[in-house]
């Protein structure tokens, strides 16, 4: 309720331009961006961005390369501040709390948000490492605890049937998809409250982007989930809402069927009928 | 019509790179066999040479068991190879925990200003180095400055210096060599620096730094000058008090004050007799130093063979 009554309050403050919020969308949310910007040094990559990001909904990032959409991803588990020179202005806040991630500590935030990245990048460890790290990184070391949570992620993330007799072997023997699921049973395990998806299947092939897909349309129910994509199709399987992006600007925010089917702007029209991108 | 001239034009020509680039692909192969060949002929010449030079002692037991005397035919390497293998332990306990600590706060927490520049400067510089002048620095600064005699602590502390840069620059590279993915993939778990560096990154760059510090071990157990110049004996005919005693604590580091010698400088101190039978104990010597060397390149690649087959 009292998220609710905040976010009517600070619709009204939002620039004419922009209209972030789907009515459909208010009840819950998990996260919401308020004109943020970021610069990589000299260049601006986010332009006054403001968009909410639902509870336990998946929300897809989508707009041709470069308009700044994996920047914006990498903003919310503050993945910038690991390089020298980039700056953001503007606030993420995390609900219910309505803390402003940018002023929070890295390392605090990166705990609360789970990534999975484009490429699958396992530690050189086991299976069982692997998905426990985000734990023991929180000094977890109850075994009875940490065995659970590690067969709940990857079972989450379907891949528990294809590894648990072999939880002891390296994750190197995975394939590639297989190790695209492990990594987000990694992210899966800590019970992030953001779950950032980067690209998660473009190194796959259609079969293990298949299973991916899948396993987000699992979660998504008990997971807040934030995915870029390259893939239009992939957006509108799996997402509640998306985000058109073009050059650091959010140009239009809707649930996925309207901004598919209704786009308000010529931009979005034009990158979703292929006319660029 | 157009295509088919052109194809007709240029198929004898593709046909005619390919065959010039297998002929140089053939030259080049022989080239590098032929160069090879010289280096490996020189290297098993030189310790076939030894070999055959040090045989008669060689198979002699009492030239492992013997101290070091008037006589040659009783004289043998006990005191050498105690004292080089202590040295090198020594060498091994300063520079691996200096040089792993230093490279890797050069490579994951100094800032980038001009004092880290200076310092990386002064590491590459220090890699080239005569190992005389460390000696010197030794000499003057170990021994006189602080006290520390002709001991097996000061020769291990001036071999660690000595090998320092070149396990700083290993150590570097192998975390350099750490892809940036796998960094990422830590952070985001909210890993701090230190969990990244110890958890992740030390061990995936574990292999490299082995080989960076056998490579600078086997430097160590070969150098003669830097020894040399901090006073160590010749002529040693007691060993070491043992590190390890039947009464608690069990161990001691009384040997680390007690003065020795080692293998390169027993094996200088015999080439420089005028008597010839002299001149074989050196190349019997010689021959089990490049044994130490090459056993500790085994125990190398056997760890990093052991290491990579845990990680995969």
């Amino acid at each position: 309720m009292t998220q609710k009554s905040f976010h009517d309050q600070h619709v009204t403050q939002l620039s004419p331009k922009t209209e972030p919020t789907p009515n459909t969308q208010r009840e819950s949310l998990a996260a919401e961006v308020r004109k943020l910007s970021f610069w990589y040094g000299e260049t601006q990559a986010l332009k006054e961005i403001t968009l909410s990001i639902a509870y336990r909904k998946v929300t897809a990032l989508i707009g041709p390369s470069g308009c700044g959409k994996s920047t914006l991803l990498r903003s919310f588990n503050r993945m910038h501040d690991l390089y020298a020179g980039n700056r953001y202005s503007g606030e993420i806040c995390l609900f219910p709390e309505n803390h402003n991630l940018i002023d929070l500590d890295p390392f605090m935030v990166r705990l609360r948000i789970g990534m999975v990245f484009q490429k699958p990048n396992p530690f050189p460890k086991s299976i069982f490492e692997n998905v426990a790290a985000g734990l023991r990184i929180q000094g977890v070391q109850n075994k009875k605890l940490l065995s659970d949570r590690v067969e709940q992620a990857l079972r989450d993330a379907a891949l528990w049937e294809e590894v648990k007799d072999r939880l002891s072997q390296s994750a190197y023997g995975l394939s590639g998809g297989q190790q695209q699921r492990l990594c987000i049973a990694r992210a899966l395990a800590p019970q992030p409250e953001i779950l950032l998806l980067d690209e998660p299947t473009s190194a796959l092939d259609p079969i293990a982007t298949a299973k991916v897909e899948d396993l987000i349309t699992e979660i998504r129910h008990r997971f807040t989930v934030i995915i870029v994509t390259h893939n239009m199709q992939q957006a509108a399987r799996i997402s509640d809402f998306t985000a058109y992006m073009h050059l650091g600007k959010l140009i239009e925010f809707a649930p996925t069927g309207e901004l598919f089917t209704t786009p308000q702007e010529t931009l979005t029209r034009d990158y979703i009928t292929g006319r660029f991108g | 019509m157009v295509n088919a001239e052109m194809s007709q034009a240029t198929l004898p020509n593709l046909t005619g790179i390919v065959d010039a680039n297998r002929r140089t692909d053939l030259v080049m192969a022989g080239i590098g066999i032929s160069v090879l060949i010289v280096a490996m002929s020189l290297l098993a010449a030189v310790v076939i040479d030894l070999i055959v030079g040090g045989w008669p002692r060689l198979i002699n037991p009492d030239f492992y068991l013997n101290f070091p005397s008037r006589h040659p035919l009783q004289a043998g390497i006990v005191s050498a190879w105690v004292g080089t293998i202590l040295v090198m332990l020594v060498t091994a306990g300063i520079a691996i925990p200096l040089g792993v600590g230093a490279g890797v706060y050069l490579e994951e927490y100094a800032a980038r200003n001009w004092i880290t520049d200076f310092i990386e400067i002064n590491v590459s510089n220090l890699a080239g180095v005569p190992s005389i002048i460390y000696g010197l620095l030794a000499l003057g600064l170990f021994i006189h400055g602080f006290g520390l005699g002709e001991t097996i602590l000061t020769a291990g502390l001036v071999l660690a210096l000595l090998i320092l840069p070149v396990i700083i620059v290993s150590t570097r590279e192998a975390i350099r060599g750490i892809p940036l993915d796998l960094r990422e993939a830590a952070y985001g778990l909210g890993a701090d620096k230190w969990q990244t560096v110890r958890l992740y990154v030390l061990p995936a760059a574990r292999s490299g730094i082995l080989t960076g510090t056998i490579v600078g071990l086997a430097r160590a157990i070969g150098e003669a000058a830097p020894v040399i110049t901090i006073g160590a004996l010749t002529f040693i005919a007691f060993l070491p008090p043992s590190p390890i005693q039947s009464s608690p604590p069990f161990i001691n580091f009384e040997w680390l004050e007690s003065p020795f010698t080692i293998m390169p400088i027993q094996m200088f101190n015999w080439v420089s007799r005028p008597q010839a039978e002299f001149h074989i104990n050196a190349a019997a010597a010689g021959v089990i130093l490049m044994l130490m060397t090459l056993a500790m390149n085994g125990i190398a690649i056997w760890l990093r063979y052991h290491l990579r087959r845990q990680i995969r």
